[in-house]
This record gives structure tokens, sequence and C-alpha cells, in this order.
């Protein structure tokens, strides 16, 4: 079976992040990226997916800028076979819904059995380009997955959604959009063996115009971006055990009205 | 003017949730059209219809049909986006919920629009819609806004104010026939979590939280005592998940939930950033730790410096003391 995998380069989670100069996007100076958490889970069951089967392949793919080649390279080095890097000027300010028709452009092309995505990325934290996908795709979507099983055959899969108190269990015909929630599986370290690997395999970098797409200016768009206003100075409640307990729950109650 | 619509989450036993009052309320203060819910059930009770009218609903949109249930992102996508062709509503507002957060985006990419997700405040800026969401682990706000209508927005629990109830306020009930597609997935079964008894921690207005101070997964019983005094939610730190002590859907934080709650208490936190994004925009933040350095004191509105083993019982002690009055 082939896998498609969609990740996305987003800024280690410890970097310091600044608005840049033109108040709308980030500086992009100085910063440490990295692979998205959760795509990280996604390329993890790709790859236990192809193991268990003993046969398939399993593509990454990413839009972005040349940046993207390095988090493309890491996912190759984790197992994937090869990798497809979106990548047009054209896209620079892309919304969820230009990428997910981008990323659906390049599903259709490669026809995979099934397409694995984090369940969002952790810059812009909206979550919505897997389903979008699906949803132009006309594909059925599991969305928080926290287990899955494919049938001997190949032509559904099992899937378990975390919802508000529990866990839904669906089966879906493939070709399918999961999206990795945590606790899905324990992403591996790449090896020695597999970073030296990935240096030989194919990224092929596909514009626009090879997926017949033409760019459209974004339906979202960001007209701020600000730090998050400071919290008002906190304090510390003084004294023993018994008298800060106290004074703490008279304060919550009298002066922050919060019990 | 066109309508500005509600889609109502409900408890899938006919009774829209709570957070539905933050969403109508917040509707109502845009003052930007009639505020109508929207509502695919397979059953819908007479008080949650009598509920919605009382928040503010002027209309009520009922799609009420067997084959809406369970939930399915494919089927409502379709029914949601007929309906939004029929009557072209100015905005289409929901919670974050788990079907939301999936429902919303999908009608996005139907209806060929912009969906913000996750607000936590809304503006009208003249004949536009402004949305602010925060980015990046919650260290940034981005403001966003819509090329063109409708404008979909999830909106973050517990960020907003609720509408008040006003009892005789009612809603006028229209019920729909729709066209329910045949799903291509199909429910197997719907595993539930062993009930806490305790709130849910998204939906709750008061959150502990136990880190790695909490030093095993025996000791979060003293947390669930003063949860069940102060009717909390009890989650629990990245640390503590990775170690074990705790199931993974009661991480707060970037790679677990996120949460707004009125009040939030953090016992052996430290605070880290990948925390920090999904409690930050709590309400009243309460830090317990034995370091006086931990970063959650950064952030905190009250911090006591202390063993939380000594702090917790006594706490929950006073708790008990002063609902008891």
């Amino acid at each position: 079976m082939k896998i498609v995998v969609a990740i996305k380069q987003v800024p280690d989670t410890a970097t310091q992040v600044k608005v840049g100069g033109d108040g709308k996007s980030i500086e992009t100076a100085g910063i440490t990226w990295i692979v998205s958490p959760y795509d990280e889970f996604a390329v993890e069951e790709a790859l236990r997916i192809k193991e268990k089967r003993g046969q398939g392949e399993v593509v990454a793919v990413s839009l972005g800028p040349d940046r993207v080649k390095e988090a493309l390279r890491s996912c190759l080095a984790m197992g994937c076979d090869r990798a497809i890097h979106v990548n047009d000027p054209a896209w620079a300010n892309a919304d969820t819904l230009t990428t997910a028709r981008a990323l659906a452009a390049v599903i259709k092309q490669e026809a995979p059995g099934l397409a694995l995505f984090g369940r969002q990325a952790i810059d812009d934290d909206a979550g919505a380009v897997p389903v979008q996908v699906a949803e132009i795709l006309e594909w059925p979507c599991a969305y928080w997955v926290m287990e899955e099983t494919i049938d001997a055959a190949g032509k559904s899969v099992r899937a378990g959604r975390q919802v508000e108190g529990g866990l839904e269990i669906f089966d879906l015909p493939l070709p399918a959009v999961l999206s990795a929630q945590k606790g899905l599986n324990e992403p591996r370290y790449p090896t020695l063996k597999g970073i030296m690997g990935a240096k030989k395999k194919e990224i092929k970098d596909l514009k626009a115009a090879d997926l017949a797409l033409t760019t459209e200016a974004p339906q979202l768009s960001v007209v701020g971006l600000e730090a998050l206003p400071p919290r008002p100075p906190g304090r510390i409640v003084e004294g023993d055990v018994q008298t800060a307990v106290k004074e703490l729950v008279r304060s919550l109650r009298e002066d922050a009205k919060a019990i | 003017m066109p309508a500005l619509w509600c889609v109502v989450e409900d408890d899938r036993k006919g009774t829209p949730k709570k957070v539905m009052a933050e969403v109508i309320g917040e509707a109502t203060r845009l003052n930007a059209g009639a505020v109508e819910a929207v509502w695919l059930t397979d059953k819908a009770s007479e008080e949650g219809l009598r509920q919605l009218g009382e928040w503010g609903a002027t209309r009520v949109l009922l799609a009420e049909n067997a084959a809406l249930s369970p939930y399915r992102g494919e089927v409502w996508t379709k029914v949601l986006a007929d309906l939004a062709a029929r009557e072209s509503p100015r905005a289409i507002l929901g919670p974050v919920t788990s079907r939301q957060r999936e429902l919303m985006a999908r009608l996005a990419a139907r209806l060929g629009v912009g969906l913000a997700a996750d607000v936590v405040a809304l503006k009208l800026d003249g004949d536009k819609l402004v949305a602010t969401r925060p980015v990046y682990a919650g260290k940034l706000l981005a403001r966003v806004t819509w090329a063109k209508g409708p404008w979909l927005a999830t909106l973050r629990p517990n960020v907003f104010r609720p509408a008040d109830a006003q009892s005789g306020r009612a809603a006028k009930i229209e019920r729909i026939d729709v066209a329910v597609p045949e799903a291509k997935m199909k429910l197997v079964e719907r595993k539930e979590e062993v009930s806490t008894g305790l709130p849910e921690l998204t939906e709750a207005e008061t959150v502990i939280s136990g880190g790695r101070g909490m030093k095993g997964p025996e000791n979060y019983v003293i947390l669930e005592d003063m949860a069940r005094v102060i009717g909390a939610a009890v989650g629990a730190s990245r640390a503590a998940v990775d170690a074990g002590w705790r199931p993974h859907r009661f991480q707060i934080g970037q790679t677990g939930r996120t949460i707004s709650p009125k009040l939030y208490l953090g016992f052996g936190v430290s605070g880290a950033i990948q925390h920090l994004a999904g409690m930050r925009t709590s309400k009243v933040i309460v830090a317990v730790n034995k370091d006086p350095e931990a970063p959650i004191f950064k952030i905190a509105d009250y911090g006591i410096v202390g063993d939380l083993f000594e702090v917790v019982p006594a706490l929950t002690q006073e708790f008990k003391k002063l609902l008891e009055k």
C-alpha cells in the first residue's frame, strides 16, 4: 500500500518567536525549525503500517519555502521512501484552504491508499488542513486518531478517534484520511544509517503549475500579529501553610471572585 | 441583514451544551445580524429548544433526523452546506469541540471560505469581522479576517461571556427536512471512559492540574478530593503523562488539551512552555511549587512556594469550610 504523509515544518516550541517587521508574520532569523510533533506521529504510523504489511511505499509531502527540505530530509531519515516538496513563492501567504488544495492535488496525483496527517501544526494550531483535504478529495476522514488497524486486504481501516468522554471507533473504506493524535505511537529516532541513506533519497519539487492549480488570494489573512499582553503581576502568598492557604482562599473569593 | 448562525453542540441526548450560551452571547454582542441557532441532531428536546430561545436565538433551524446520529463529518458538512446555500448566513459560529473542530473546517473547504479556528475574540470592523486567535503555542495573538463570507469561526470555550437566559424569550422553531447522504464511514462502537464523576477538562470552569511534583500516580487522589469539593476537572502536565501517571486525555498543553477555565490551580507544575500553551488564557492562575524559580510563577496570579503534599489537604479543608457556609 502506498501511504502519503503530509508534514509541516514549524518553529521548535522552545524557540522564542517574535513579531517580524511587517507586523503580520514572525521574525524567522535565529529560529530552530522542526517537524511538527503531531506530524511525527503520522510518519511513525505510516512506517509501522508499511513494516507490518511487509510492503508498500511511504511518501512524505510538505508545502513551504526552501528550508522545508530539511524537514522532509528528517522524514526520509526516519524511513520514508521519498519526498515531495511543494514549493512556490505564490503560496507564501497560503491559508489552510490553499494549503489543503495543494496537498489534495498532490495526493490525487499519487493516488495512495491512505493519507496521514498530524492533528494540527503547532504554529498556527488551526487543525483544518487534514479534514479540508478529505473534503476536497471526498474521502472519509477520522480526526484525532488514537489507534488504527488496516484490514489484510487493504480495503478499509478501523480507527479510534478521541472525543469528549471517550473513543469512537469507525470503519472507513480506503482511501481515507487519518489525523494523528498524541498517544497513537511513540515516534522513532532516525538511525545513523537512516540519516546517511536519506541523503540519497529523492525529494521532488513541485510548483503550482505542476499541479494544474491557479494561485489565488487566501480566504483568511492575517491583519496583525502581536505578543500576548503580559498578565498583571501576581503575588506570592507568604506565611506558613495554614496562613497562606487561608489568605489564598480569601483572595480567590473576595478579590478574584474565582470561587 | 443576513443572519449569524450558531451551530448547536449538544450532549447527544437532546440538550445543547452550556458552551452554546457563550456562542450565542458573543453573536448577540456582535450586533451584526439576527442570531439564529442551527441544530443538527437525531433528537432535540423541548427543553433544549426553549433554552436556545432564552439565551437569545431568534430562530432555531432544526434538522432532526435519525440518520444524523452518530456525528460523521462527511454527512453533517453536506447537510449544513446545503442549508447555508439556501439561507446565505453572514457568519457560521460554533464552539471548539471534537465535532465542530472538524465540521467547521470541512464546511469552510466545501463553501470555499476561510475558517478562524479557536478564536478568543471577535470584533466587527466596518463591514469586516476580525477574529483574534492564539498562535505559536499561545505566545502570540494573530488577528485574522475573511476575504468573503460567510465568516466561519470556532470559539474557545470559557472565554466569551455567556448570554443571560431570559425566561419567556422564545425562538421561532423551524423544522427542516434535510436530505442526509449515505456515509462512507460507519460507527463500530463508542467506548465511554470510566467516569470520574468530575467535569470534562475542556468544559470545566475550574481545573486542577498536577505535574511532576505529584511524584506518582497514586497521589492524584488528593487532587481528586479537592476537585470534588470545588467541582473541578483534574488534568496533568506532559511530564506527568509521559511518566505514565495519567492517561493522555488528561494532558493540558500543546500536545494535549487547551483549556481556558475561570480558575486554574497547578500543583507541582513547573510551567514549561508546552504546558503554558494549553492554559495561559485561564482567567485566574494559582501555582503551588516547591521551587520559587519555577516558570509558572511568572504567569500565576497567586503563588504559594511550598510542599504541595502539605498545601493540598489544607487547601481542600479551607475550600470545604468556605463552601459549606
